[in-house]
């Protein structure tokens, strides 16, 4: 236990951080290309088609993977937003501001994807149901965090008000998790769950989760990088940082 | 911890916990028009308006399916196996209807009691399987909306017999 806090505390540290991302970013770069490979070629050429789909079910080798790091991403912005908050740990705010436009993404192509998949299946692109209008409020969220850091002259400012906002908006995930179960939707109840079995054979789940698990480990190694860079960009002033530039250059 | 650092970790929590329960009630008020539709119950019940545009929604029941051969006329009955609630349509079909399947239609109640459907809509559920699967269970002598039900199990079974067979 005492090791972990001590990782922990030592992950504050920019200089620290710089160089265990280092280490840390070609496994999860590596892990996130062959996972994505290997789960679209095989959910998108091998896996069974749907009975009822078709091929239009194969949207969900994209689809869910990029709805569950929308969520997640959030989630991390949230807790990296109260580490800052209370703590003042500015890793955690880099590493917020970097994941917003991640998130932002992700939730744009959950959305996209979904209104495709609406057509075939559904009849309709669109529907204001519980669902999909949470995920909508969720992508309004993200920009509305990204504008808000970019709002204020001083970035302090703009950090705190960030953080506030993600903390607050954190609120909206269980609303998105428990929607379909809350309320009539359109949106069919979850496809994966911890508790039970998915509802599907395993050559359909197993691409789903291998993409899944690509998409976390694609999200993992960007927010390294661009920390990273963020780290060396706000600290330029620093004499680490100096150094490690008259290294190189 | 630092105490000026608890304070603060207990104002952001509360500043959450504060949130959650104004957006808490907020969707407990709007409950019955967060729901995309009503169900047959409801409408029997007397809970949905008339001639005014509403979403009913359920399954479509067996062996109600009704085409007009000379244009595209359909009625059916949608069911939550309580109440039924009788559509008449015109227009293309979603690909996924079909009898037993969910479906939300939008449309005007009108005061003899059935649904005139401007859209209807599929709905479709969290199971998914390989058409070989469904038609093995269907030569099984299982209905469709057994289908469902059993095709965790089947997959289940599949996957048992596969790792049985490679062992």
């Amino acid at each position: 236990m005492g090791k972990i806090w001590s990782f922990i505390h030592k992950l504050g540290s920019p200089k620290w951080f710089y160089g265990i991302s280092a280490r840390l970013m070609p496994w999860f770069w590596t892990a996130a290309v062959i996972l994505l490979l290997a789960g679209s070629v095989w959910g998108l050429v091998f896996a069974p088609q749907d009975y009822q789909q078709g091929n239009s079910f194969r949207i969900i080798y994209v689809h869910v993977p990029a709805a569950f790091l929308a969520q997640s991403i959030f989630v991390s912005m949230a807790v990296a937003g109260l580490i800052f908050m209370v703590w003042k740990i500015k890793v955690a705010d880099m590493a917020a501001a970097m994941m917003a436009p991640l998130g932002a993404s992700m939730t744009f192509i959950a959305l996209f994807s979904g209104a495709v998949w609406g057509v075939p299946t559904w009849g309709t692109w669109w529907m204001w149901d519980a669902r999909l209008t949470s995920m909508l409020i969720l992508l309004f969220l993200y920009l509305g965090v990204i504008a808000l850091r970019g709002a204020f002259s001083s970035r302090d400012s703009g950090s705190r008000a960030a953080s506030v906002l993600a903390m607050v908006g954190v609120i909206n995930i269980p609303i998105i998790k428990y929607s379909v179960d809350w309320w009539y939707t359109l949106h069919q109840p979850a496809t994966f769950s911890v508790t039970s079995r998915p509802a599907m054979p395993v050559e359909m789940w197993a691409p789903l989760l291998i993409m899944v698990l690509g998409f976390y480990c694609f999200f993992i190694a960007v927010t390294l990088m661009r920390t990273r860079s963020e780290i060396l960009r706000r600290e330029s002033n620093k004499r680490w940082v100096r150094e490690l530039a008259g290294d190189q250059g | 911890m630092r105490p000026k650092r608890r304070q603060k970790l207990y104002l952001s929590l509360g500043l959450i916990a504060l949130a959650a329960i104004a957006v808490g009630l907020t969707l407990y008020a709007l409950r019955s028009n967060i729901n995309l539709f009503f169900s047959p119950v409801q409408i029997a019940a007397g809970d949905a308006p008339f001639e005014r545009q509403i979403r009913a929604g359920g399954m479509v029941k067996e062996g109600t399916v009704a085409r007009d051969p000379e244009s595209l006329d359909v009625e059916f009955m949608v069911t939550d196996y309580v109440d039924d609630l009788e559509v008449r349509y015109s227009g293309i079909l979603p690909d996924l209807f079909r009898e037993g399947q969910g479906v939300v239609v939008v449309g005007e109640l009108q005061p003899e009691g059935w649904l005139r459907a401007d859209q209807v809509l599929a709905r479709h559920d969290e199971n998914y399987m390989p058409p070989e699967v469904a038609q093995a269970l269907e030569e099984a002598g299982y209905s469709p909306e057994d289908y469902q039900a059993k095709a965790a199990e089947v997959g289940a079974r599949m996957d048992a017999k596969q790792q049985g067979a490679s062992q």
